[in-house]
């Protein structure tokens, strides 16, 4: 796994001694609460519903025993127990006291993190592939890429004040499981003429109230031109997008207003300049990069006691089916630990929780851990001849659910329990489903389903992506469940489509009952998705069946 | 109300006052020296101004909202056309900003009496090694 180097630690502790001054400067008035909120926001600390919340950066979601182990200690410490994984690949702590948060910092700089542009309008924590370095489909480990970026946005003096925030996701693989066209630049490891890797370059992707899929900015980008080409981006976007309005000031907006090609024509001739001045990166960092990321010394060992356990335990045997995927070296797998228990909330892992995951990975695992912005956890590198054990271990910590891709595998932002600018619930509506559905066996009979929930029209909830998609509103005083279908996160991305008006909090899951159920009846095969279905029926079926009943009780 | 220059020295008088700022519409090409003094809206493009760079000695760019970045981008690109003279940061502007908008290029920041005040001068020193401290000198080639 890449180390940081001793300048990283040192850029992070001197982080943590500025915010410290900064949070005194605050309580003695030099800065004005005006003043001091982005500076908070840059280290990652909102002010929440009720208390503030502490953001921490996982690098494009990578991590090890440690540090997994040190994050157990801060929610017990600091917290209440817990953590929470989110969309972005990192965690929150949800009740930390403002006093406290610079000692939360030092203990985070103990093992190299740190939670900084992990909020504000800045360059956002990178994401990549979750599956990286393990995936079988993989043509380059996006984490070069991504920790590049990371160190380039990282206090870039240009780029502290844009519009608006600016999250980039990278993928090496074609299956792009890092949702790369719905930020506000992804990049999509390619082959070019020469079958050398480069990137095909989307930008102004988005959720939130304004759902936009990204656009082909550059086709083929040589990876030498990475930096400067996204420089130039970024630079066009903070001296035109707009600032009157924060709800328009995301470069979805402007690729919007300004049109693709016109946008692509300024952001090649900013590229143009910026390129006659650029050195080059240190190829010196690059090779630190390559061998930071390189494979861990896979192991040959016999997949004997895998073979046995999939006989053997039909627990086992159904855990493995949806939570082990295929991996790049032969005899390994892929293991995602599901933080979706029936009926929990999504995203959440306790301290004990988090140790076992540290131990897991670190006896089975070649101490590696990842975080899926699908808020699970993975473990990438565990031979199949140690899957059993540890599956032993994930079951013997709640951790065992297996689920992965299927209904009770929801997507949930925090919602009306924590965020303030929220206009529903999420989590609980997630729990409801996740028992109703498992009650009545429909998981298992569906299969692969993606639902995702937001608890207002920021949409942190991912839900116009979901295959099911489900928005909660706030119709005068009462919660109100919009639902959307056939949106897509991967490759094929697309944005789900409105079905009609919204339901009570009481009757969205019966509703949700009445469209898996024409779902069932309808499609062709077991193995024509849900998706598969709405794509190649339409809307109609499925709007009947939300709708039918009361549309027959109108008339 | 007096304005407060901010440079690495610490705190100085206003060695020019607002009038001897000429908009882009005032300048005029040719003379021996430069010593055009230019108010540079930060919705300008630079690239307009590129005829007129030998004829200035000074920009100033102005910060209407600490928030609105669009001046550490005018400044960057500013000093990537060839623009050696002098260059100013004018308005709401706070100490913790001071090293970006040096590393961004401007040499000073006019900032108002009465955030000076709640700011003071040590609040604005530079830490050390700041211009070739960050990370994006740190990653190129004899960086």
């Amino acid at each position: 796994m890449y180390d940081y180097s001793e300048f990283d630690e040192g850029f992070v502790r001197a982080r943590v001694a500025e915010f410290r001054g900064q949070v005194e400067r605050r309580i003695s008035g030099a800065l004005t609460e005006e003043e001091f909120k982005p500076l908070r926001l840059k280290n990652g600390l909102y002010l929440q519903l009720h208390a503030y919340m502490l953001r921490v950066a996982i690098p494009y979601g990578t991590m090890n025993s440690r540090q997994m182990r040190q994050l157990a200690m801060i929610a017990e410490r600091w917290d209440k127990g817990f953590g929470h994984f989110t969309t972005r690949q990192n965690v929150q702590f949800n009740w930390p006291k403002l006093v406290d948060v610079p000692d939360i910092l030092d203990a985070l700089a103990d093992v190299s993190m740190h939670a900084i542009q992990t909020s504000g309008n800045c360059i956002r924590n990178v994401t990549a592939d979750h599956f990286a370095g393990a995936a079988a489909d993989e043509i380059e480990d996006p984490r070069l890429t991504a920790e590049l970026l990371r160190q380039w946005s990282t206090d870039h003096p240009e780029f502290q004040y844009l519009p608006r925030k600016f999250k980039i996701a990278v993928t090496g693989s074609p299956n792009d499981r890092a949702v790369t066209r719905a930020h506000d630049i992804g990049l999509r490891t390619v082959r070019g003429p020469g079958g050398e890797a480069g990137f095909e370059v989307l930008v102004g992707g988005g959720l939130g109230r304004t759902p936009m899929i990204g656009k082909v900015v550059r086709d083929f980008l040589p990876k030498q031109d990475l930096l400067p080409y996204i420089e130039a981006i970024l630079r066009v976007y903070n001296l035109s997008g707009r600032r009157d309005n924060k709800y328009k000031a995301r470069i979805k907006i402007l690729v919007h207003e300004t049109g693709i090609d016109e946008l692509r024509k300024r952001i090649e001739d900013e590229f143009t300049a910026r390129r006659k001045s650029f050195p080059g990166v240190d190829p010196r960092l690059l090779e630190s990069l390559e061998s930071g990321f390189a494979p861990p010394g896979f192991v040959s060992l016999g997949d004997a006691p895998y073979k046995d356990a999939v006989r053997a335990d039909s627990g086992f045997r159904a855990w493995a089916a949806t939570n082990v995927a295929a991996h790049k070296a032969p005899g390994y797998g892929i293991v995602t630990v599901s933080l979706k228990p029936v009926g929990g909330i999504p995203g959440d892992a306790t301290s004990e929780q988090m140790r076992a995951l540290a131990d897991v990975a670190e006896r089975y695992g070649h101490d590696e851990l990842r975080v899926s912005h699908e808020q699970n956890i993975i473990i990438p590198h565990i031979h199949r001849a140690r899957i059993p054990s540890a599956y032993e271990a994930l079951k013997e910590a709640g951790l065992a659910t297996p689920n992965i891709g299927l209904a009770s595998d929801i997507i949930a932002c925090p919602g009306m329990d924590y965020c303030a600018l929220a206009t529903a619930r999420s989590i609980p509506i997630a729990q409801e489903i996740s028992s109703r559905f498992k009650e009545l066996g429909l998981e298992d009979r569906i299969g692969p389903l993606k639902i995702k929930i937001s608890g207002c029209i920021n949409a942190c909830g991912h839900h116009h992506v979901g295959h099911i998609g489900i928005l909660g509103l706030d119709r005068a005083g009462v919660e109100n469940y919009q639902i959307t279908l056939g949106g897509d996160a991967t490759e094929t991305a697309a944005i789900g489509e409105k079905t009609g008006p919204g339901f009570s909090a009481d009757d969205l899951v019966p509703a949700l009952e009445r469209l898996a159920g024409r779902y069932l009846e309808v499609r062709q095969s077991k193995d024509e998705t849900f998706l598969e279905s709405y794509r190649r029926l339409g809307a109609t079926p499925f709007k009947e069946a939300l709708y039918g009943e009361s549309l027959r009780k109108a008339a | 109300m007096a304005s407060v220059i901010v440079r690495d020295d610490g705190f100085h008088e206003d060695d020019l006052g607002s009038e001897a700022f000429s908009t882009l519409d005032d300048l005029e090409l040719g003379g021996a020296e430069p010593c055009a003094k230019l108010e540079f809206g930060n919705s300008a493009d630079p690239a307009a101004i590129l005829d007129y760079l030998p004829v200035i000695d000074t920009i100033r760019i102005p910060f209407p909202d600490f928030t609105d970045g669009r001046g550490f981008s005018l400044a960057s690109r500013l000093r990537q056309l060839g623009y050696n003279g002098r260059l100013r940061a004018s308005g709401h502007l706070i100490s913790d900003q001071y090293p970006q908008a040096r590393r961004s290029g401007f040499d000073e920041i006019e900032i108002s009496e009465e955030l000076a005040r709640r700011q003071p001068a040590h609040l604005w020193k530079l830490p050390d090694g700041w211009r070739s401290s960050g990370y994006q000198t740190r990653i190129l080639k004899n960086g």
